[in-house]
């Protein structure tokens, strides 16, 4: 009996991890399905497919995915250097520097949009392209740099010494000994890095001023009143690349997964 | 871990690797900031006002402004969700900690793939009127049309909202409090079972008090993110009462661009109310070790 209730109560934790994405699935390939029908009764490949031949879908798409590629190298390049001396150093102010690089993960992207507004108007950055990656990029350095940084911290600078003792170069060193060693969490910081940009609604619209068009904001807008296939489509569509990367990075989210999950 | 001294004199100060991610942040949360506060004491170049005036405030702390509606709406949220998760996620660790396997870890990760707006997006197709649920209670027969299903998202309860949060936070708190549950090298709670405390006695004085300090800092962390975000109310809730942040968009996106700065004073307000709950997950997170 007591192993019938463990039983069934992990199957009811599984089934409501697993159901939004069944749920979509069944909205995004059915058609007619009209209330009270409880299942789907018409299976169907067409909507979906009229989704991806719009060409507002697809757009929305590859904006956010430039976007989101933008921002993860360019919170990758500003990370790596800070993250270093964060991991591997004691110095007077490091403290202060944590406090500093913390703070965008507690102020609300409410405030940093709506407070950015009036300045990316007047110096030509809202509704770019530019303008969008650069406040992506303040609710992202955070996560890259504590990532990068818990890793630095279990780095040992001797093997870069010994490089250098056999004779090196910076370049060598850096490219074979030092990057080499930290792949795992530089492949981990910048999926996540990612991530964070690709689902930002809020500093979306309030910097993009409805020109930048990502899928979330098509998904919102169509949440507010679009059909539920429609929805369901988008959903899909949007959910697709973190599903992957989660499957992906299974193993090592059990180191960073609860650095990254608040934000995101 | 100290280096040598002397290695450090080869190395050139860590500021100089650190400016460029400080640069960019400060530089950014410091022109939001002052353009924030710039903005609610009325000082709006854009339409050639730059008389500093209270206005905005006054206005948005009168006591008969949709402020302290706002305020109670947002508050009552927060704080369902919060204990509401906190309670649940307790419970699920605990359950899952007396049991091994990596495997509920993964499936409780699984989550992360969902963000908020995703999350509330397939409640909105589970529980609204047509949803699935009224569905299967249709076919059932317990209801006969798409009116008889109770309103559970988009009500003036905030019931949605409040579900769409435990949904999402529950995993989170259970990850963190599992996390310490299955830290423990020693089995306090096999020495408390061999000195013949019950189960109930284990958890209450055992397995409570060792996560209890990161379940706080956890909760208050939570409970910063429901009470500053936007998108879950403003997909899920209704017009009146709305939460804090959608008020102040609301007032942001007026057309009349006076009205910015009422949205500029919520928007502040929110953001100290976090900060200063930040602060106290903080201070918690620190006396833990």
């Amino acid at each position: 009996m007591k192993r019938f209730t463990a039983y069934s109560l992990r199957v009811v934790l599984y089934l409501f991890l697993v159901a939004p994405l069944l749920l979509f699935v069944a909205y995004a390939f059915s058609t007619r399905w009209f209330f009270p029908q409880p299942f789907p009764v018409e299976w169907t490949m067409t909507t979906f497919q009229r989704a991806l031949n719009d060409s507002r879908t697809l757009s929305s798409m590859a904006q956010g995915l430039w976007i989101a590629s933008l921002v993860s190298i360019l919170s990758l390049l500003l990370a790596l250097p800070a993250a270093r001396v964060l991991g591997l150093r004691k110095f007077r102010g490091r403290q202060l520097a944590w406090l500093l690089l913390f703070l965008p993960t507690v102020i609300p992207p409410l405030a940093i949009g709506m407070g950015l507004n009036i300045l990316f108007l007047r110096i030509g950055l809202a509704g770019t392209i530019a303008g969008v990656v650069l406040v992506h990029i303040i609710p992202t350095l955070p996560y890259t740099i504590f990532t990068l940084s818990s890793s630095f911290a279990r780095f040992d600078e001797n093997y870069e010494f010994q490089a250098l003792a056999l004779g090196a170069s910076p370049r060598q060193i850096f490219l074979k000994v030092t990057l080499r060693m930290m792949t795992p969490s530089l492949v981990v910081a910048t999926l996540f890095a990612f991530l964070i940009s690709w689902s930002q609604y809020l500093l979306t619209l309030l910097i993009g001023g409805g020109q930048i068009i990502t899928l979330p904001i098509l998904l919102f807008s169509a949440a507010s009143g679009g059909n539920p296939s429609t929805i369901a489509i988008l959903s899909l569509l949007f959910v697709a690349p973190p599903v992957l990367v989660i499957a992906f990075t299974a193993r090592q989210l059990n180191q960073h997964g609860n650095e990254i999950r608040e934000q995101y | 871990m100290a280096l040598p001294p002397m290695r450090d004199k080869f190395i050139f100060s860590p500021w100089i690797s650190l400016a460029p991610a400080l640069t960019i942040i400060m530089v950014l949360l410091g022109a939001s900031l002052f353009y924030a506060v710039a903005e609610s004491v009325g000082y709006i170049n854009a339409i050639g006002q730059t008389q500093v005036s209270f206005d905005a405030y006054r206005a948005t702390l009168d006591p008969s402004s949709e402020f302290w509606t706002s305020l109670g709406f947002s508050l009552w949220v927060s704080i369902a969700s919060t204990a509401a998760s906190s309670a649940i996620a307790l419970a699920l660790a605990v359950w899952l900690s007396e049991r091994s396997g990596n495997m509920d870890t993964l499936a409780l990760n699984w989550n992360l793939a969902f963000p908020h707006l995703v999350w509330s997006v397939a409640l909105l197709l589970f529980l609204s009127q047509s949803g699935l649920f009224a569905r299967w209670a249709a076919s059932f027969g317990l209801i006969s049309t798409t009116a008889d299903f109770p309103v559970l998202v988009r009500d003036r309860f905030g019931i949605g909202i409040i579900l769409s949060y435990i949904g999402k936070e529950v995993p989170f708190l259970a990850i963190t409090i599992l996390s310490v549950l299955r830290s423990q090298s020693v089995g306090y709670d096999v020495v408390a079972e061999n000195l013949g405390a019950n189960r109930w006695q284990r958890l209450r004085y055992v397995t409570i008090p060792q996560v209890l300090p990161a379940l706080l800092a956890g909760s208050l962390l939570v409970f910063g993110f429901i009470f500053s975000s936007y998108e879950v109310p403003a997909l899920l809730g209704v017009g009146y009462p709305r939460a804090l942040p959608s008020l102040a968009l609301r007032f942001f996106l007026d057309p009349d661009l006076r009205a910015r700065s009422e949205g500029m004073v919520i928007s502040l307000i929110i953001t100290l109310i976090v900060l200063v709950v930040a602060v106290v997950s903080l201070r918690m997170g620190e006396r833990k070790e």
